[in-house]
Parts: C-alpha cells; structure tokens; sequence
C-alpha cells in the first residue's frame, strides 16, 4: 500500500469551499459557521471537531501581486487547511485507549468506536487540529477519507476541488510535484510563494503540505511546530527527581523526629 | 457549538448619514465623471486583517484543554492521597504512632476512591472508561497514569481494608500479608502518583506548561506533599514533629517555586503572573508557600498550645493552597493555549528587542 499525503496549493485555491462541504457530506460532519465572524469570508475560524477542511481568507492591505496571478491587481490569498497527517503525531502518541491510529497509508486515524473522550489528543496536537465534540464526547478531526481511500479513491476534499488545488497522491510524487510547482512559481517571479511541512522540526513532516504566498504565519501556521513527546523525558526525569526527594525527605522526617 | 442563523439578532438598518454620503458621492461622478474626496468607512471599519504580525486575525491557534472542574480536583485529591500513602508507609517503617499511620491511610484510600471517580466523570463517554486498559503506552503519560493510578487505587484501598479489618477482628496472617504487600506497594505506586500530574501537563502542546516541564512534576509533588501534611493536622496530628518539618520544607519549597514563578520574564510564562490566572497562581503561591511556613516557623518557637493552634492555620492554608495552585495552572493553560502569538512565534506588546517593557498588556485590559 502506498503511503499518501495532500499537496494543497493556495496559488490555485479560489475560496470556493467545495472542499468543506463536500468533506461535510462525505464525513456526515455537523454543520457550523452559520455565522458572520468579521473575519474576511472565514466564518468558521479555525478546523475542529466539526469542521474538518477550512478554508481561510488571509485579507490584507492592498498589496499589488498578492494573491492574484497578475502582478497589477490587488487580491488576497485563500487556502485550504487540514489535518496536517504528522510522521511524529502528537494527538497519537498521547491517547491514552490507543483509539488513534496510523493507517497503512499514513493517515492519523481516530477510531470513533474506541475513543472515550479524554480529551488529552486535544492538548498534545501542536497545530490545534483535533477537538472534543460537546455534544457527542468523543475527539474529531479529518480521517484522511480512510474509507474512501480503502476503497481506492481520492478523499473527497481533492475530489470535489475545481481548481485541483487540493492535489491527492502518493507522497513522494507530491513532494516533487511540490518542487516544481515552486521553481515554477519562483520562475513566474511570485518570490513569496512558501513551502510548508513541518519536516524541520521534531514533526518530522507531514502528510498535508501546502504552498502559499507570504509567511506561513499569517495563515496560523506554527514555523516550529513540535511533538509534545519531546518533553517526555525532561518531565519523568523530574518526576523521579520529585520522588526521590519526596522518598527521602519523608525518611529522614521522621527518623529525625526522636518523639516518634 | 450549534449555531442557528439569525437567532435573536436585529434586522440591520441602514445609516442615514451614509446613505446620504453616497446619494452625494453618486451625484458628484455624475456631474464631474469622478470623485476626489473619501468614500464611506463601513460600519466595523478598520478591517480585521491576516498578517504576520498578527497571525490570522488574532484566531488562537491551539485548542484549549477540554477538561472540566473535575480534573484540576483531581490533581489536588491524587497528590495528597499519593503523598499521604507515602507518609504513612514511612511511618509505619519507622515505628511512629499507630493512628498517624492509620490516618494516613484512610486519606491515601480515600483518595484511591475519589480519584477514579473524577476522571471517569470528565470522560466525554464515561461508559468507555474501560478502553483505558485496552493498552499500555509509555510514550503517553495519561496512559502511564492509569496504570499508576490503578495500581495505587488497589494498593492503598486494600491496605485500608487490612487495617480496618485488623482494627475490628483482631490480627491474622492472611491479613498482615495483606497489609505489608498493600503498603509496599502503595508505597510503589505513591511515589509517581503524587507528581505524574506534572508530566500529564508539561507534555503537551501548551506553551505555559510545556515551558514549565521541567519543574511541574516537583512542584505538583510539593503541592501533594503539603495537602496530606495539612490534612493529617486538620485530623488532629498537631504534635509529630517529622510532620511539621515535612510541612515547613514543602512550604519552602513552594516559596522557592512561587519566586521562581514571578522572577522569570518570557512570553509564554505570562499567563502565570499577568491578569487574572496570574492572581490566581500568586493566590496559591502564596497561600502553600510563606503563609504556612511562616506559620510553621512561628509555631516551633511558640508554646505548645500556641503551636499547635498555628500548625492548625497552616494546614487550612497548606491544604487551600494545594487545591487553588491545581485550579491555577490548570487556569494558566487556558489562557496559555488561546494566545496565537506564541506558537506562532511573534514578539508580545510588552516584550522589546531589548527587554520587558513596562507597559500594560492591551489584551488584559478589556
């Protein structure tokens, strides 16, 4: 089985939000952003547990070039977010049921019939990804269209984009297919575009990666994302310390209390 | 989260100043072809906007914790009643007095029912609770707890049950080898559990705690340490002398903690000295820290009765601290995980290049 990733290119994206709804179709994921937030177009702010494609609308001030293909106009950028699919998962390695997964195509999987609804995936996911549904309990986020994929398709994101902005396909491929689409980009003189996908950091990259204009940054990307496993040894190291003083301490508390 | 449309909102009305400005406006490109002064400002005017500075539109990158009331409750009922299965234990060992022991016990025990309780209870689908021994995953410290916490909750609670049945029929070597293997191990298992809580925190993604790793764990183990001490005195064990000096060093090790708290000046740790979680955090610092050891040095110069009214203060204090500190850094989290800027990487308002500024953080101002 191949592994698989998406290749989101925001030079491409119109904004549409066909990737959402249809994710929302497919997923049977509840509906949200009914309401006006004030921010550009975007009115579900941020991905969770019910939304699990996001579009954003970076808006800014006019900036000729910017987003747009001619250099003369003035536009602003718009770019599908996901789950970023991490090689070094966080909300994985912290559930505590092993109800998260990583599939044979190298999705993170939360299995909905395991999950209990701690909530600590919420906390350990370093792009804010995964959230606990009120109303259900249990953790959501993107599965990667595990489903459809089995069934050899392409998540219903990449299927339903008219731009094919949203790119599915073997990871590798993508990667080079990434290069050349930034040559080509860097060529056509969009010296901003930007690649991202966390593959600096202890994230160890992605399963989602993106190419954008401007600083990652402005479209609540983290520069230096990292697993939160990478605290494990600081944290048990003072653990131990902590019990060993708590060990000792309580020892000589009361071999020095002669009155005992 | 579910949203309906329109509820209870006001049908928009126009504004008459701006309808009259744009007849004008219209008026002016009719008779000159163009317009030359400034156009209306909509109403909500300057736009929000996405830019490095300010992230996108200042929408907080990271999640908040999902937990409830019930899991800053637990951390404070598990760090007393480890740290109080650890104190008994000792005791025992040491031949100290029977009913500190058997205290300690009832408090370790109490804690070992409590706990399960709170947790399962914060669980979106409590039916599930058991899903939590499908494995075991060192690389997750919720999943290490678990385990610890199920271990201590055995251990301490039949070490109770030994004792009580002790007490009650007299001794007998089913018993006693109940009662040794169930403090051994509550003792085992009462290390971790007093501190892990720390670890639970501190490895995640939360900018307030994953900054603090290093020290939570002891922190939250000196929290745990004063809440049994305090506890055991308000159960009338004002007179042992290895329990007023356990207090007086977790106190002290507390006001070094709270110090430490204050001195530091980076970005992320501002949600525990700025605004209300700050107040919150210096509230327990305060009350787990100087309070009871000021109270504790006072009582070993006092007299007897004098002493043991103080010891009684320091331990409302110790036991009230312990639980407001939980609440606090839980508290911190939140705010910690709802600033963009950190994880982002982008300079706060009040940090310079060259240092900490002297103003006030806009944010905390509203």
């Amino acid at each position: 089985m191949s592994r698989t990733a998406f290749l989101t290119d925001s030079t491409l994206c119109i904004g549409c939000k066909a990737c959402e709804v249809a994710c929302k179709e497919w997923n049977g994921v509840g509906e949200d952003g009914l309401e006006w937030s004030g921010f550009s177009y975007d009115n579900t702010g941020a991905l969770g547990h019910s939304t699990w494609r996001h579009v954003k609308f970076v808006e800014h001030a006019p900036e000729p070039g910017f987003g747009g293909n001619a250099p003369e106009l003035n536009s602003w950028a718009f770019s599908s977010d996901v789950c970023k699919h991490c090689e070094n998962a966080g909300c994985l390695e912290a559930c505590p049921t092993g109800a998260i997964v990583r599939t044979e195509f190298g999705g993170v999987y939360v299995q909905p019939d395991i999950c209990n609804g701690c909530a600590y995936c919420v906390i350990a996911c370093p792009f804010g990804v995964v959230q606990r549904n009120p109303d259900d309990g249990r953790a959501f986020k993107c599965t990667f269209c595990y489903d459809r994929q089995k069934a050899g398709l392409v998540p219903a994101c990449a299927k339903a984009c008219p731009t094919e902005s949203i790119k599915f396909g073997e990871i590798e491929s993508l990667r080079v297919k990434a290069q050349n689409r930034m040559e080509e980009l860097h060529q056509r003189g969009m010296k901003d575009a930007t690649f991202y996908d966390a593959s600096n950091t202890s994230v160890g990259g992605t399963h989602a990666m993106f190419i954008m204009r401007g600083d990652p940054r402005s479209y609540n990307l983290p520069p230096k994302p990292e697993v939160p496993t990478i605290y494990l040894k600081r944290g048990w190291t003072s653990s131990a310390i902590g019990a060993a003083l708590l060990l000792g301490g309580t020892l000589l508390a009361f071999l020095a209390d002669g009155e005992r | 989260m579910r949203k309906t449309p329109h509820d209870g909102r006001p049908a928009r009305t126009p504004a008459l100043t701006s309808e009259q400005r744009l007849a004008e406006i219209r008026g002016e490109a009719e008779e000159r072809g163009e317009v030359k002064a400034a156009g209306i400002r909509p109403s909500g005017s300057p736009f929000p906007m996405a830019s490095p500075e300010t992230g996108y539109y200042g929408i907080p990158l990271l999640k908040e914790p999902a937990w409830t009331w019930e899991v800053p409750l637990y951390f404070f009922v598990g760090g007393a009643a480890g740290a109080a299965a650890v104190v008994g234990a000792i005791a025992d060992y040491t031949g100290a007095d029977r009913k500190l022991v058997r205290d300690a016990r009832w408090i370790a025990a109490a804690g070992a029912v409590i706990s399960p309780a709170l947790l399962i209870a914060d669980l979106g689908r409590p039916e599930r609770f058991l899903n939590m021994m499908r494995v075991f995953k060192p690389q997750s410290p919720m999943s290490v707890g678990v385990w610890t916490l199920l271990g201590f909750s055995a251990a301490a609670t039949a070490t109770a049950f030994a004792d009580f049945m002790r007490e009650r029929y007299g001794p007998s070597l089913p018993l006693r080898v109940l009662e040794n293997t169930g403090q051994a191990a509550s003792l085992a298992f009462g290390l971790p559990f007093s501190n892990y809580t720390g670890v639970l925190i501190g490895a995640t993604a939360i900018p307030v705690w994953n900054q603090n790793v290093a020290e939570l764990p002891i922190h939250f183990g000196a929290s745990g340490l004063s809440a049994a001490v305090g506890i055991l005195e308000l159960m009338g064990h004002r007179k042992s002398r290895a329990l007023q000096m356990l207090g007086l060093g977790a106190a002290i090790f507390e006001s070094w903690e709270g110090w430490r708290i204050e001195s530091r000046q980076q970005p992320a740790l501002d949600p525990l000295r700025r605004g209300t979680s700050g107040w919150v955090v210096r509230t327990g610092g305060m009350l787990s820290g100087p309070v009871p050891a000021a109270l504790r040095a006072l009582g070993f110069i006092s007299s007897n009765e004098r002493s043991r009214a103080l010891r009684r203060w320091a331990g409302i204090s110790a036991v009230a601290g312990s639980l407001i500190t939980r609440i606090a850094w839980v508290h911190a989290g939140h705010v910690s995980a709802r600033d963009w800027r950190e994880p982002l990487g982008i300079l706060h308002p009040l940090y310079t290049e060259q240092g900490v500024s002297r103003g006030r953080d806009p944010r905390q101002q509203k």
